[in-house]
């Protein structure tokens, strides 16, 4: 599904990716975790292709197709999913008429029908009930003064209409609370599929304990430096991140 | 000078004589005047503008392009009236409408008393130009307690084969009580140069309500000048929502006086600046009576090699006590050659009473454009989604569904077109 060899990435000239490999199959999760700073969201961010996150050396194949040879929205399209450390607040774009004309643009590639409004929100309900999503969150503005906690609840709900083929989750635990980290984590774990990948990226393993990963990778220094099974995150919370960190590396 | 109907009663030459005088002293207002520093009209000053004589092929086409169903069409080409494209079909009770020259030799009610006394001609040289010219128009009449449901639409078509000037006119008078809604859609030949020099009285009377929506899309080699001057009385409510996409040089100066206790006004506007035009706006809104309130926002985009001037004055007068005044005006620029001249003015005499105003001028922000492209829209749909997003505020105060839509239609196209090849 996706094989990510050697990326390097650099952000305002700041070398902050120093080659990561990485190889995910269909249906896995693989957790990445280091401490502040060692460039999980960044690796999150090139994915999806933040213009603002320049690759500098290597290579990203997804689903056999060169991933950083396309455009955001062509990503979007062709099944990668980010969702949003901090999802960005748009005054006035209405949140379903925004994820309508999302996942049709991504029918249209996929050479289906459009939706017209009335199946989309026939669609759109169902999600919203298994999420436990309010539905006056669809007629608000995207995101516009919703809570940290609604913010995230929207970009997995997002994700449960898109029905991405590769979800990249951006600390998406950051910020909530137990509860709305059930269900999120429940929201993900419905749709965890023998075709869909997951790439979770977070600081603690807490979420660990809920989406459960296959793999865990611990990043640092824009590299990563350990990966191993699901006990990896367990001794990083006995541990901590100082191990991983190269003497010197940090002030 | 053209031959002008000889039938005007002398109230109208009067009018159009002391107008005359007054251009004549004052002439073509340069960029040395404060109120025309950014907006140098010498394209239009030095050109020359024959009246134009009557019709053009294209106008019946060009009506039938932004007609609205089911709304009473009052259509002026060439600054005067056109019965046979007009429809009054629908011509509601408690309204009249009157061609101006029939309506001031007929001594219809109201005309004499309001037509070219809403504003002075003194600070407006081009309303003195058109008034020099007073000649047809049409005037509407709500009368006392009248709630008309049915919009009234005046399609105000200029041009021709060879370039031309307009001087078209409106009198909007609703009578105590009532309530009216008029669209007025500004719109010429596409192929040749011409200069239009619009001016539109209204009267609010004592708790009456007008809402006026312009539709400014004249041609891309147009001249457009407009001046919208309101008259609010007691409890009365004015709304004027201006959208504009036409025109290589616009001016408008939308004026209201809030005459009467507890008068209130909307004054709202979008603005497209793209190619090299000019899209100049000065509003100017007189507080002259206590619990007045007033709301306004404008919007502009600029996009190419677009500029731009907003200029909004705000004057609470001394007796204006319990004053509330809201001023917001903003400005997307979409590349980095367009410019905007961006000027809130306000002067206050009163001492009880609540201003505000916010100005800002920004890019399209790109973190929100890589969220709605993440999410699978290419970068023109993301970009329309917020502009849209941008001057939906203004939009969404249309209220005539069929005008809606046209407008919106005819913003939205224009943007795509305008800022895409342009950018």
């Amino acid at each position: 599904m996706l094989e990510v060899k050697n990326l390097q990435v650099r952000v305002e000239d700041k070398e902050i990716l120093r080659g990561i490999n990485l190889t995910v199959k269909a249906g896995e999760v693989h957790a990445i975790m280091g401490p502040n700073g060692s460039g999980k969201s960044t690796f999150a961010r090139a994915l999806a292709g933040h213009p603002g996150y320049e690759v500098t050396g290597g290579s990203v194949n997804y689903q056999g197709h060169d991933l950083l040879d396309l455009d955001p929205d062509e990503r979007a399209r062709e099944g990668v999913f980010m969702a949003f450390q901090y999802p960005v607040e748009i005054p006035g774009v209405n949140n379903a008429y925004f994820l309508k004309a999302a996942l049709n643009a991504k029918r249209k590639q996929q050479g289906l029908d459009e939706l017209d409004a009335m199946d989309f929100m026939a669609l759109v309900k169902q999600k919203l009930k298994v999420l436990h999503v309010d539905e006056s969150m669809l007629m608000r503005s995207v995101n516009e003064g919703f809570s940290g906690g609604e913010k995230k609840r929207n970009e997995i709900f997002h994700m449960a209409v898109l029905e991405p083929t590769l979800a990249v989750l951006d600390e998406t635990d950051s910020g909530l609370d137990i509860d709305a980290l059930r269900v999120v984590s429940d929201g993900v774990n419905a749709m965890r599929s023998p075709e869909r990948s997951f790439i979770v990226v977070t600081h603690y393993q807490r979420l660990l304990e809920y989406i459960v990963p296959d793999y865990v990778h611990v990043l640092a220094d824009g590299r990563i430096v350990r990966s191993g099974g699901r006990e990896l995150a367990l001794e990083l919370e006995e541990k901590g991140y100082a191990w991983t960190e190269p003497a010197g590396a940090r002030k | 000078m053209e031959t002008l109907v000889p039938a005007a009663p002398v109230w109208v030459k009067q009018r159009r004589d002391a107008a005359a005088k007054h251009f004549a002293a004052v002439g073509f207002p340069n960029t040395r005047l404060e109120d025309w520093r950014f907006t140098n009209v010498s394209p239009i000053a030095e050109a020359n503008w024959p009246l134009a004589q009557g019709g053009f092929s294209q106008a019946a086409a060009l009506t039938a392009a932004v007609s609205i169903p089911g709304a009473v069409r009052l259509v002026i080409v060439n600054g005067r009236f056109a019965a046979g494209l007009s429809d009054l079909s629908t011509l509601p009770k408690g309204l009249r409408i009157a061609s101006l020259r029939d309506g001031a030799r007929d001594a219809t009610d109201g005309i004499e008393t309001h037509l070219g006394k809403v504003f002075s001609i003194a600070t407006h040289p081009f309303a003195a130009l058109n008034t020099s010219f007073l000649d047809d128009g049409v005037a509407i009449m709500a009368t006392k307690g009248a709630i008309v449901e049915t919009p009234v639409h005046i399609v105000v078509v200029t041009g021709g084969e060879t370039p031309v000037v307009a001087h078209p006119r409106v009198l909007i008078v609703a009578g105590e009580n009532s309530q009216v809604r008029v669209a007025q859609t500004f719109i010429g030949s596409p192929d040749t140069a011409y200069f239009n020099n619009a001016v539109i009285e209204v009267v609010v009377g004592p708790s009456a309500l007008v809402q006026l929506y312009t539709d400014q899309r004249e041609s891309d080699q147009a001249f457009h000048v407009a001046n919208i001057q309101a008259h609010v009385e007691a409890k009365g409510v004015f709304e004027s929502h201006a959208f504009s996409t036409g025109a290589r040089i616009m001016r408008h100066d939308i004026g209201i006086g809030l005459k009467g206790e507890g008068a209130d006004c909307t004054m709202n506007g979008v603005y497209l600046a793209d190619g090299e035009r000019l899209m100049d706006t000065h509003t100017s809104l007189d507080h002259a009576m206590p619990h007045c309130t007033s709301h306004e926002i404008y919007k502009g985009i600029l996009a190419g090699k677009g500029r731009a001037v907003f200029n909004g004055r705000i004057i609470v007068q001394l007796d204006a006590q319990k004053t509330d005044a809201k001023q917001t005006n903003r400005a997307l620029l979409l590349s980095d050659e367009a410019t905007i001249n961006s000027n809130p003015q306000l002067e206050i005499f009163a001492d009880d009473v609540k201003c505000t105003h916010g100005a800002a001028v920004g890019q399209l922000d790109e973190e929100a454009m890589f969220y709605l492209q993440a999410r699978g829209l290419n970068r023109d749909a993301a970009r329309d989604m917020l502009l849209h997003a941008f001057a939906g505020e203004v939009i969404q105060g249309l209220k005539i569904p069929a005008l809606r839509e046209q407008i919106e239609g005819n913003f939205f196209a224009r943007l795509r077109e305008d800022t895409r090849a342009g950018v």
